[in-house]
């Protein structure tokens, strides 16, 4: 703790004042662990192509897994608001570090704790929270993104079991996984109410994962394709409470809440960075803070991280009261994250010819946002869940 | 290992140092509006340090002591998540006096029982670096200051200190006051559950009243502001302008 961060982040509408002394101490603390373990290694993990996976344990050990789950099973049993915070910090930090914690916890232990059965959950939350097991989760296919429901993945009911077959596409910690969430049709293919989900141990025969190669965004995080080949698994492992597609969308809602938040944290950190390089970076002497253009891209960046900030703090107290909608939500995700696009595009060009470099965050931040835009419902998909929600009319 | 100890650290809330600080009205205190408080960092070396004999005994109890106005809980509160057993506010307003405060914590301390008195070697507001001294002395302690290692074994502690070109080992009995410096230790982070447990953890509040003050502040002031750095030319050209103003204006060569 000792020797605070020069980070400091954006409150230029006192919202700190909007939290409580808690949610504030969880704030801090994430950025503080952001500062001290993350940044010093996050230029070379991105450059690199890994993640850094040596900092699982610390993340365990703060209790970041779950952390919105209740104390029970292993977990710190925070709001929703706090929960938010840390995938805000995490997303400070960098975009692929916080898809690791959403997925372990909003994907991987939320299933688990909506769905499961009470001995799945005494069983599983609490390895999960501590870091020794890792999760991923299994929705995407090759040819079902946008369109879940279509998905191919089967699994059929034996004797003892369900022997699942299918592959799974864009699954984030999937080579790392040691159990992975899977979703598959238990009925007629273009059914998709018999949509259920599975508790998978990575390790089983027939069970392959491997990385996805070639990626220009979210380099620290492992993105890999599930291969499922006639994989037996005992009648427990079937997420007893799951029940078509309603129940994964209902996973992806409680990720999208947390990205939103990320969002924040994102425009955040490249907000911070453009506003310190142009008070110090001096161009035909005075510093580049000083020219109209430079400022107009600053007053952008924080007003749109003002109205960032309120909507997702508003969302996690509804959240909190029990009354957030999916559409809500969608709203959140769309809005943030493009804006978090947007500051990113916008500090890189402030920083001019620097800004392409690695030992700066912007252009790492606007590369990861691509991903983080396009991932966990499109930006165009969540405008035509708004555009139904508005109209009636599904236009999808 | 030394069992069942129980261990005081005090702890200041200070300005977060990367505050922008302005002087108040009346030129004797900052003025507090928008300004982020921390746990002084020096003391957080105390907290650690009494943690880790905690959790390397396996038993024994921490207590957290803070003097000053109520929002120093909120500071007590980060020692508790941290995972500190409990803490006392000493509820007053203390004094720029030094000595006036530590007789405060000095009368509160005496009939805690304690094995160890730890604190921070000086808090990053005042820079006063009275307060342990004061305390060890008016209780009847060995006191050292700025401490950068701590063993405690059969009732008493060994300690190391950095000193001009090197460092000083000494060893004194229990109970003991000591001041920390950074080298210490590697203070945690409070975690997530430690958080949520804190809130829960006692919290005494004892009101105390503080004795004259024998110092008061006459002003404060901020540093003059910097001047504005000076281009003396550009490229090879400009080096014999640039040793000229090194030698003879910032007197640096």
């Amino acid at each position: 703790m000792a020797g605070s961060s020069e980070y400091t982040g954006v409150d230029f509408y006192d919202v700190d004042a909007l939290l409580s002394e808690e949610e504030r101490a969880v704030r801090d603390t994430v950025r503080q662990w952001v500062d001290d373990a993350l940044m010093p290694v996050i230029g070379d993990c991105y450059i690199e192509g890994r993640f850094p996976k040596q900092l699982i344990p610390g993340m365990a050990e703060l209790g970041l897994f779950g952390a919105n789950l209740p104390e029970e099973y292993g977990c710190a049993g925070l709001n929703n608001v706090a929960y938010g915070l840390i995938m805000q910090e995490l997303e400070r930090g960098d975009s692929g570090i916080r898809s690791f914690a959403s997925v372990q916890g909003a994907l991987v232990m939320y299933p688990i704790y909506a769905f499961g059965s009470e001995e799945q959950k005494k069983h599983w939350l609490p390895k999960l929270a501590s870091g020794e097991e890792i999760g991923c989760f299994g929705l995407t296919e090759p040819d079902f993104g946008s369109n879940p429901g279509g998905m191919i993945t089967t699994a059929r009911e034996t004797a003892d079991g369900w022997v699942l077959n299918g592959t799974k596409m864009w699954i984030t910690n999937g080579s790392q996984a040691t159990v992975s969430i899977i979703w598959a049709k238990t009925g007629d293919i273009d059914d998709p109410k018999s949509i259920r989900g599975f508790i998978v141990p990575t390790n089983l025969p027939g069970f392959t994962a491997k990385d996805q190669k070639g990626k220009l965004s979210l380099r620290a995080s492992d993105t890999s394709e599930l291969h499922l080949q006639d994989v037996h698994v005992p009648k427990d492992a079937l997420l007893p409470e799951s029940g078509g597609l309603k129940s994964p969308l209902m996973c992806l809602t409680q990720a999208r809440y947390g990205i939103a938040w990320g969002g924040v944290g994102a425009a955040m950190a490249c907000f911070d960075e453009a506003r310190r390089y142009a008070g110090n970076r001096i161009m035909f002497g005075k510093p580049i803070a000083a020219t109209q253009i430079q400022q107009e891209r600053l007053a952008e960046m924080m007003s749109e991280i003002t109205k960032a900030q309120l909507l997702v703090l508003q969302l996690g107290r509804l959240k909190d009261r029990g009354t957030m909608t999916p559409q809500q939500v969608s709203l959140a995700k769309r809005n943030n994250v493009n804006i978090a696009c947007e500051c990113a595009r916008e500090a890189r060009r402030l920083l001019g010819g620097n800004g392409i470099l690695i030992e700066y965050h912007s252009m790492r931040h606007m590369a990861n946002l691509e991903s983080v835009y396009t991932y966990e419902g499109t930006h165009d998909m969540h405008s035509l869940i708004l555009g139904q929600e508005i109209t009636g009319i599904p236009a999808y | 290992m030394h069992h069942n100890m129980r261990i005081a650290i005090l702890l200041r809330r200070v300005p977060d140092t990367t505050s922008k600080i302005v002087i108040g009205a009346g030129a004797t205190t900052i003025d507090p509006t928008g300004v982020k408080f921390i746990p002084n960092p020096y003391d957080e070396y105390a907290i650690e340090a009494a943690l880790a004999l905690k959790d390397a005994a396996g038993e024994g109890e921490t207590v957290v002591i803070s003097f000053g106005a109520d929002a120093v809980q909120e500071t007590m509160r980060t020692a508790l998540a941290m995972g500190v057993d409990r803490g006392v506010h000493l509820q007053g307003e203390p004094s720029v006096d030094g000595l006036a405060n530590a007789r405060v914590l000095a009368d509160h301390l005496r009939e805690g029982g304690y094995d160890l008195i730890l604190c921070g070697k000086l808090a990053v507001d005042d820079y006063g670096q009275q307060t342990g001294p004061m305390i060890a002395e008016l209780l009847g302690l060995p006191c050292a200051t700025a401490i950068t290692s701590l063993v405690v074994e059969n009732g008493s502690a060994r300690v190391t200190r950095e000193v001009e070109g090197g460092v000083e080992n000494a060893t004194c009995g229990l109970p003991a006051l000591f001041t920390c410096d950074k080298g210490l230790n590697t203070p945690r982070l409070p975690g997530l559950k430690g958080i949520m447990a804190a809130k829960k953890k006692p919290l005494e509040v004892v009101p105390v009243t503080t004795g004259a003050a024998q110092v008061t502040v006459a002003s404060l002031a901020l540093p003059p502001e910097r001047p504005a750095g000076r281009i003396v030319g550009e490229g090879a050209a400009a080096v014999p302008a640039l040793i000229e103003a090194l030698t003879s204006e910032a007197k640096v060569l």
